[in-house]
């Protein structure tokens, strides 16, 4: 497992030029607001789209400039969980997880339902979820948005795993406890992760590289 | 007193559908894609709701009249005469409901949060499934706004239906036309019981959708 990417981009008030490439772990990215953080994870998920650049993941390239290669969103298998966690309103926390399912194309036959709903059950009950499943977004606490935000993206087994400061907006009691699922979390996937953090206590507990950036640039060394 | 009651509610609703169609897709366009030269679509649709009735009648006389552009084809391929007839008086009250409905429709699409959008991307949807699941579901309170509110316009338009739909009673006069009329030729009494079931109608309409948005959950229940 490895992720690489190699990115530019003109923003407003700086270009972004950054490249950095891991193994396997945690990468987390550190910087002021407005250094460049979401838009590296946008950029490599497909949201938006470089100037140049290469993007690869697990040997497979998802985007280069060069080659015109730029795989869309819905097909780089790339799991993303964004800053207010972007649960939909309209459905239960069951219809969230059971979203990203039904576009796989190995659950489109109706006779994988059935396979397709033990699975979501397996999800509900590793993120302990499932006394959830018929609420609504707004009727559950920070910390289980956050559980079900995760599960959603996981649910899809995606190559890569992008957090974009999942933590910011729970209350230090709940962070506490986060901190451990994710930890455990983190043993269990086999799966890299980029993490965008403002914290560095979250960054000492989660990093297994680091990246700093300033200004759309990295400033610290890759460590 | 029932022929343009029930004439005016057939051809508000039929131009209600029309207007939620194309207000919808429109707005969706316009607001969600990169479409050149929206400043000037955006105006166009919108301008019959600030100009007079009157302007609007005239021009869509020119395009349905026997030599207008549309009109002239009209007859030519299908031998059809479509002005003074009530499928006019329904194209006049498309073309005047329709700001109404492509304004609540993109006050909703923009008030959602792109997030939500992003996220069903991630997860592999289409754009038609993120529309479908997603957009439509998130914008519904503000499109039934527009629903309603275009309803309640083209069963009110008076002015750009009089000069391409004329005042045939049994064949274009809906209620708008009937009430003038009645009032024209001193019927007072016709004109006061039209009067009361229009106020009355538009009345309901308003406060039934004023309690359901209050009632509704904004979050997306």
């Amino acid at each position: 497992m490895s992720v690489s990417f190699t990115l530019k981009k003109q923003l407003d008030q700086f270009l972004l030029d950054v490249s950095c490439s891991f193994p396997d772990g945690v990468l987390v990215i550190q910087g002021e607001s407005g250094s460049g953080k979401s838009t590296i994870l946008n950029c490599i998920s497909g949201l938006l789209t470089p100037d140049n650049g290469i993007v690869a993941v697990n040997n497979r390239v998802v985007y280069n400039s060069n080659q015109s290669i730029n795989i869309p969103v819905q097909n780089r298998n790339i799991g993303y969980v964004f800053q207010n966690y972007a649960l939909f309103p309209n459905m239960t926390v069951e219809k969230n997880i059971l979203y990203g399912l039904k576009n796989q194309s190995e659950y489109k036959m109706k006779e994988k339902r059935e396979e397709m709903l033990q699975y979501m059950e397996y999800i509900l009950d590793t993120f302990r979820i499932g006394h959830l499943r018929k609420k609504y977004p707004y009727q559950i606490s920070g910390g289980e948005k956050q559980r079900t935000a995760l599960a959603r993206a996981i649910v899809t087994k995606p190559d890569l795993l992008l957090l974009d400061e999942p933590f910011s907006a729970l209350d230090l009691k709940t962070k506490k406890i986060v901190y451990q699922e994710f930890l455990d979390l983190k043993q269990q996937m086999q799966m890299p992760i980029i993490l965008i953090s403002h914290d560095p206590k979250e960054s000492d507990l989660f990093a297994d590289h680091r990246l700093y950036l300033e200004q759309g640039r990295a400033v610290e060394p890759f460590v | 007193m029932w022929g343009p009651v029930l004439l005016s509610l057939k051809i508000a609703s039929i131009a209600t559908i029309f207007s939620f169609f194309f207000g919808v897709l429109l707005a969706y366009i316009l607001n969600r894609k990169c479409v050149p030269g929206k400043n000037i679509w955006e105006t166009l649709i919108t301008l019959p709701m600030i100009l007079p009735p009157s302007v609007t009648g005239y021009f869509l006389l020119m395009l349905l009249g026997k030599r207008g552009v549309i009109g002239s084809v009209l007859i030519d391929l299908f031998g059809f005469k479509i002005i003074f007839t009530w499928y006019a008086a329904v194209i006049a009250a498309c073309i005047v409901s329709l700001p109404l409905m492509y304004q609540n429709a993109k006050a909703a699409f923009l008030n959602i949060d792109p997030a939500y959008e992003k996220a069903a991307k991630t997860l592999g949807s289409s754009e038609f499934r993120i529309f479908c699941t997603i957009t439509f579901p998130l914008a519904w309170p503000g499109i039934i706004s527009g629903i309603v509110l275009a309803f309640c316009r083209a069963i009110g338009e008076f002015g750009a239906t009089l000069m391409v739909a004329g005042n045939i009673p049994g064949k274009t006069q809906t209620m708008p036309t009937a009430i003038y009329y009645a009032v024209e030729t001193g019927n007072t009494s016709e004109a006061n019981m039209l009067v009361m079931m229009m106020t009355i109608f538009s009345f309901v309409l308003i406060f039934t959708l004023n309690k359901w948005l209050e009632k509704r959950n904004y979050l997306g229940k």
